[in-house]
């Protein structure tokens, strides 16, 4: 069992390693390889990395992105939604709103907590993020302009985002597998919320059920481009591969939503607004038609519907609420204070 | 229409109100935490709303359901206190009222308890778990607000004294009322006015506080003769329903 | 600039008798608030029977890069364990 390889690979190893480090401060260009290959052992024999871990500047700084640009997408995602609490059309859907765009907030708080354990604090993501130098999900760019969009949202944005959480349980990062394993757990409602507005639309009114087939024309492309960039495109995907980030690729990911989203729509009745779209026999999945990619890139770059109310929106909560979270630290600080003075 | 269903209308639509209210501000807290934690108030008060209208629905029987009468009654119908109207002007705003109106919706549901009518009774027993967490949650907030600052203190006041003169009306008791109370259904209100400001005064005073001493009042909430601001929360609220009459959602 | 509400690490025994497990973590200005939070967050679907709330900065943790001399020497402590200890067949569940 103790064969050289697996003592190599072991963090005893690695404690060796940095006790030499110590010792000498500066770690020669050998002493990180050496500390980078026994690190991607690791991960290829699906070891969790933990913070306090040894790991490579880049892996750190690529989880800070990665796992803030999750957090600020719950964030900001709780504002086209919230934008219906007060106006959803029964009590029963009142409250299941309140309850998913509430999750939405703990989903970003599990997240940011999980980026802060690698030594980025809250209030700094949140600079990145007021200041336009992080990026969101582009799907919430997108208004909400009738009620069958919040179905929409849970059926076809909930169910992207599913599709790209569920791998995301096994990663190689502790604390964001773990965050990971609770959002997807509390999100198997989210779709199922959505998509029974959605059903309840197709089988109500005509007026209803235009209502939900134009939700369904507006929610459709953006939520495929949500998946990303396709492959030739996306520059992240290799190493994130290696450090299962990803399991699979933007273009088969999207494939996968497809293929399971056409025959839902069928069920509801309604019409994919794309007329590429049709069954390969020999391949076994749908193919569809192309996607403008202009228009994901112009939101991404901040000219989307919606950018700007989005941003705005999250400054102002942030700005206004300075002198309440001012007020409670100083009356923290003041019991503090007046127990050490008891105390003496 | 019966006395005890306008009773549980003067009830419940004060939860429908603030939890309305509240709702307006997920996502747009000064903290994470306090949106997750508004939003959990804001449903505990909707989940009450609908246990009351389910038992008025069937009061009234002809298939009525809880949304028709939480969406489809003319603002003089709505029996809600001016107070859980009020705008969520500032967080001291949002902190103030909940605190004004926990501590008495503390004190009625705790009574309520005891209601031989068992529905109510079953509501208020399940509801007062609710509660009791809320006028905590609220009080804690307002003194933190209140001995925080010398920027949150005056902001605190100035809720505080902004929205004292709602408070009166809470110890108001329709005709409605009186009956149900009459027949040792309801709780009277106004026997525990004393003990709510006196609650309500120390609890200020901790925060570092000035209990105001307003010798005026506005009320008429109970009656359904609102503020201005209830014509807007309605709109918003009876939205759908109005625009797409009977149509099931 | 103001100061930021402190980090917290949250513990929750999620039945009577089980132990308390780390839930995860949040901000808040003090105990009672970092209590009232984790209720919020980490409970609200029943979740819990008893919070404990610990202020980040005072747990002290084990230095990973120091696992070999902290866990490995109990590795090889094999008498601990009771498939150390040879029996007869005979004798049943010891």
């Amino acid at each position: 069992m103790y064969d050289e390889l697996s003592y190599k690979l072991s963090t005893f190893y690695i404690a060796e390693l940095i006790v030499g480090i110590k010792k000498k401060d500066i770690m020669s260009e050998k002493e990180v390889k050496n500390l980078e290959e026994i690190f991607e052992a690791r991960i290829a024999r699906d070891e969790k990395i933990e913070p306090k871990d040894w790991m490579p500047e880049k892996y750190r700084k690529t989880h800070i992105r990665q796992i803030s640009q999750h957090a600020h997408s719950e964030i900001i995602g709780m504002l086209p939604e919230g934008n219906w609490i007060t106006r959803a059309p029964s009590l029963r859907r009142k409250a299941a709103l309140l309850a998913k765009v509430q999750d939405e907030a703990g989903h970003g708080l599990y997240l940011y907590s999980a980026c802060e354990t690698l030594g980025v604090s809250r209030d700094e993501l949140y600079d990145q993020l007021h200041s336009g130098k992080a990026k969101y999900s582009s799907i919430f760019n997108y208004p909400t302009i009738t009620w069958a969009d919040i179905g929409a949202i849970g059926w076809l944005v909930d169910g992207a985002a599913i599709i790209n959480q569920v791998p995301l349980c096994n990663t190689s990062f502790g604390p964001y597998a773990r965050a990971m394993v609770r959002v997807c757990k509390e999100e198997s409602f989210h779709q199922r919320q959505g998509y029974e507005i959605m059903l309840t639309l197709c089988r109500g009114t005509e007026e209803q059920k235009a209502m939900a087939q134009d939700a369904l024309n507006r929610w459709w492309w953006p939520s495929l481009m949500m998946l990303g960039p396709t492959d030739a495109e996306s520059v992240h995907t290799e190493q994130s591969m290696k450090w299962k980030l990803k399991r699979k690729s933007n273009d088969e990911l999207r494939q996968q939503f497809i293929d399971q989203t056409v025959p839902q729509a069928d069920i509801l009745g309604l019409t994919i607004p794309d007329p590429d779209l049709k069954w390969n026999e020999e391949t076994g999945h749908y193919d569809f038609g192309e996607i403008d990619w202009e228009e994901f890139w112009q939101v991404v770059k901040g000219h989307g519907p919606c950018n700007k109310e989005r941003m705005s929106a999250r400054v102002n909560a942030w700005n206004n609420g300075e002198w309440v979270r001012d007020a409670a630290m100083a009356y923290a600080e003041k019991k503090e204070a007046n127990k050490l003075k008891e105390a003496i | 229409m019966n006395n005890l269903y306008k009773y549980l209308l003067t009830i419940a639509d004060n939860s429908l109100i603030l939890a309305q209210r509240l709702g307006e501000l997920c996502g747009h807290g000064p903290s994470l935490e306090t949106d997750i934690a508004i939003t959990n108030i804001s449903l505990d008060l909707l989940g009450q709303t609908r246990s009351y209208y389910q038992y008025a629905a069937k009061l009234v029987g002809e298939n009525k359901t809880e949304d028709d009468i939480a969406f489809l009654r003319i603002e003089r119908d709505y029996k809600n206190c001016l107070l859980v109207e009020q705008p969520n002007t500032h967080f001291g705003f949002v902190i103030g009222r909940q605190y004004l109106f926990d501590v008495y919706h503390y004190m009625l549901i705790e009574k309520l308890q005891n209601s031989p009518d068992e529905n109510l009774a079953a509501i208020a027993k399940k509801g007062i778990k609710e509660v009791s967490y809320h006028k905590r949650f609220s009080g804690d907030w307002v003194k933190r607000l209140g001995d925080g600052t010398e920027e949150s203190n005056k902001k605190m006041q100035e809720a505080i004294d902004d929205l004292w003169r709602y408070t009166n009306e809470l110890f108001y008791l329709t005709e409605a009322e009186k009956e149900v109370v009459k027949e040792g259904i309801g709780v009277d209100v106004s026997s525990f006015k004393e003990e709510y400001y006196k609650e309500v005064s120390e609890l200020l005073t901790e925060a570092t506080l000035t209990v105001p001493e307003n010798k005026y009042f506005t009320k008429g909430g109970k009656e359904g003769v609102h503020t201005e601001h209830m014509g807007y929360i309605l709109a918003e609220l009876q939205y759908m329903q109005r625009t797409y009459p009977n149509m099931n959602w | 600039m103001s100061k930021n509400w402190p980090l917290w690490e949250i513990f929750v025994r999620s039945k009577n008798g089980l132990e308390h497990r780390h839930f995860g973590s949040l901000h808040a200005a003090d105990a009672e608030m970092a209590l009232e939070n984790a209720r919020d967050v980490y409970t609200r679907r029943n979740e819990g029977v008893s919070i404990w709330v610990v202020e980040s900065k005072n747990i002290t943790a084990s230095n990973p890069a120091e696992n070999g001399e902290m866990f490995e020497p109990a590795q090889n402590k094999v008498y601990r364990h009771p498939t150390f200890y040879d029996l007869p067949d005979e004798v049943k569940h010891m």
